[in-house]
């Protein structure tokens, strides 16, 4: 940051994006530095994708500033789409077209010649396991192979920057875990990643640090680690009541832990000492018919920050 | 050496329509071939023994006369089929246009990458009712090479306007009525089949605003052979106005849908 010149790769200041009277992302600030992982958490609506759209350069800002590897987005979309890898929220792949196709076709949109293009798309092919699949139609592949081609054909171009919007929404957990080990080791190679999700477990799998996004607002920022930290309690102790009790059995619990909340189907306590919390709620004579003491995750940091659960 | 975008638009395009080449190809030479031998034998059997006949066809045998006509109808066939459903199906069903739109292309090569897509496809669909036209003793002239490329031109002057139409559809609901009360009624009152002083004077007006009638007028006049410069150049001014507008609004539209 020597002499006002900004040697992050992404670095928006006042960002806005309105559609007539809705205004989807409101007066952002964030920069993203190289070889990191950077995540948007948010609930559906929150403005992850329209950010995200953004620095993908296909969608102008309606106020503010955005810049992308030094670039304007206003005025050098080409030059930054060029370096660019998108993983859209919905696939685009010519779903008539063999796997091998789609990747060379996409190749030479960013006019690759043709020969390396297939080289490059056999490697790939290898590394997100799919290469006895070059050939088949993409029609008939898995919705978590339909999703890795996505993938791969966001890499085609070498990007020095990969755009992933929502990458494992929709898929079994397998498929997930597949992907996210291909992303970590992206990851490894340098490629800096900026992922948008609604899953906290996501984001705490991949994210070096992350914004977390409400309303089109940006409420929190840091590591995963650091936002429990800072908005959460070291343990949380989860209890259920009768069920359907749309909290009104829940007995008087105040005074104990930091902070309780209350859900429609459980009780959050949150409390460093989980088992000293539950102690407590026996001794005021509650009984409750489940009870678990975990650690506190980003799930936490969102409710306490916005009072609503990220996926509902 | 850089491949301009437009080009690697086309080539797109030409990668998807090879899976589907055969069937595409048989059908835009089986139903002119169809109509050859229908209303070539039987109208023209009908048409070349009257009195009138010279007088109306300038000369002609009718399957002379009607030959650039199925001709140029083919490519506005063609034209107007692939600007419609697969135009939108890149926005909305593989949504392929917003996978193009994040890379360093952009509008201007997506509708330039379809104007030349069509003009090539138009211009194979054509050479194929050219090569069922040499066939035919009466049909056969040189003048059929000159005509397959205005049958092309015709046809790239359907796709651009028909691009930016669907490029604002929602659905494809008014696709089917767009074929049936404006393609449809060309291919019958648009000079195709024969001259449009037999229509009432207000239907001529309309033809001749429309691409199909310059392209058949400009296609026939090679092959039957009265070519004349200036209005050859009018009808050439024509379409190529039409192919300007909606490559100029189809960009306007592109961008809109895109880039939001």
């Amino acid at each position: 940051m020597s002499g006002g010149v900004s040697q992050s790769l992404v670095s928006a200041r006042g960002l806005v994006k309105q559609y007539g009277d809705l205004v989807a992302v409101d007066l952002i600030d964030f920069d993203v530095e190289p070889g990191e992982a950077f995540g948007f958490l948010g609930p559906n609506g929150a403005g992850k994708s329209t950010t995200m759209r953004m620095i993908g350069c296909v969608s102008p800002a309606s106020a503010g500033s955005l810049h992308i590897f030094g670039m304007d987005a206003a005025t050098d979309g080409r030059l930054i789409r060029a370096r660019l890898g998108v993983v859209p929220q919905l696939d685009t792949l010519d779903i008539e077209l063999s796997v091998m196709e789609n990747l060379v076709l996409y190749g030479r949109y960013f006019d690759i010649p043709r020969a390396e293009c297939r080289r490059r798309a056999a490697e790939l092919l290898e590394f997100v396991q799919l290469s006895e699949r070059a050939d088949s139609v993409v029609d008939h592949l898995s919705g978590g192979m339909k999703r890795r081609l996505s993938i791969t054909r966001s890499l085609i171009n070498r990007p020095d920057l990969l755009l992933l919007d929502e990458p494992t929404t929709g898929l079994d957990p397998q498929a997930r875990h597949v992907l996210w080990d291909r992303l970590y080791r992206l990851k490894h190679d340098g490629v800096t990643l900026i992922i948008t999700t609604h899953y906290m477990d996501e984001a705490e799998q991949l994210c070096d640090r992350l914004v977390v996004m409400d309303g089109g607002r940006i409420v929190a920022t840091g590591s995963p680690r650091s936002l429990i930290e800072q908005h959460s309690t070291k343990e949380v102790l989860e209890l259920r009541f009768t069920p359907g009790g749309d909290g009104e059995f829940t007995p008087d619990m105040s005074g104990i832990g930091d902070r309780v909340e209350v859900l429609p189907d459980r009780t959050l306590v949150y409390a460093d000492d989980g088992e000293a919390a539950l102690a407590a709620v026996h001794g005021r004579g509650a009984e409750p018919i489940s009870s678990l003491v975990r650690r506190s995750s980003l799930e936490d940091v969102f409710l306490h920050l916005t009072g609503r659960t990220l996926v509902d | 050496m850089t491949t301009p975008g437009p080009v690697r638009v086309a080539f797109w395009h030409a990668t998807v329509f090879r899976r589907f080449w055969v069937s595409n190809v048989l059908a835009s030479v089986i139903q002119p071939s169809l109509y050859l031998l229908g209303l070539g034998v039987g109208v023209g059997a009908l048409v070349d023994g009257t009195a009138r006949s010279s007088e109306v066809l300038g000369g002609s045998t009718y399957v002379a006369y009607m030959s650039p006509g199925l001709m140029v109808t083919t490519a506005m066939a063609v034209a107007s089929t692939e600007s419609l459903w697969p135009v939108m199906g890149g926005f909305i069903w593989t949504r392929s246009y917003f996978g193009i739109s994040a890379t360093p292309l952009g509008p201007g090569d997506i509708v330039g990458g379809h104007a030349l897509w069509m003009a090539a496809r138009c211009a194979v669909a054509s050479a194929a009712v050219a090569v069922i036209l040499v066939l035919v003793p009466e049909a056969r002239a040189w003048g059929l090479v000159p005509a397959v490329l205005v049958s092309a031109l015709t046809g790239v002057a359907f796709a651009m306007p028909l691009m930016a139409y669907s490029t604002q559809r929602r659905n494809d609901a008014a696709f089917a009525a767009m074929q049936r009360f404006a393609i449809i009624p060309l291919f019958l009152f648009g000079g195709a089949f024969y001259p449009i002083s037999q229509l009432p004077r207000w239907t001529q007006l309309v033809v001749e605003v429309l691409p199909l009638w310059h392209g058949v007028e400009l296609a026939r006049s090679f092959t039957v052979g009265h070519f004349d410069v200036s209005t050859g150049l009018l009808h050439i001014a024509v379409l190529c106005l039409w192919i300007l507008s909606g490559t100029v609004l189809a960009r306007r539209f592109v961008r809109r849908r895109l880039y939001v």
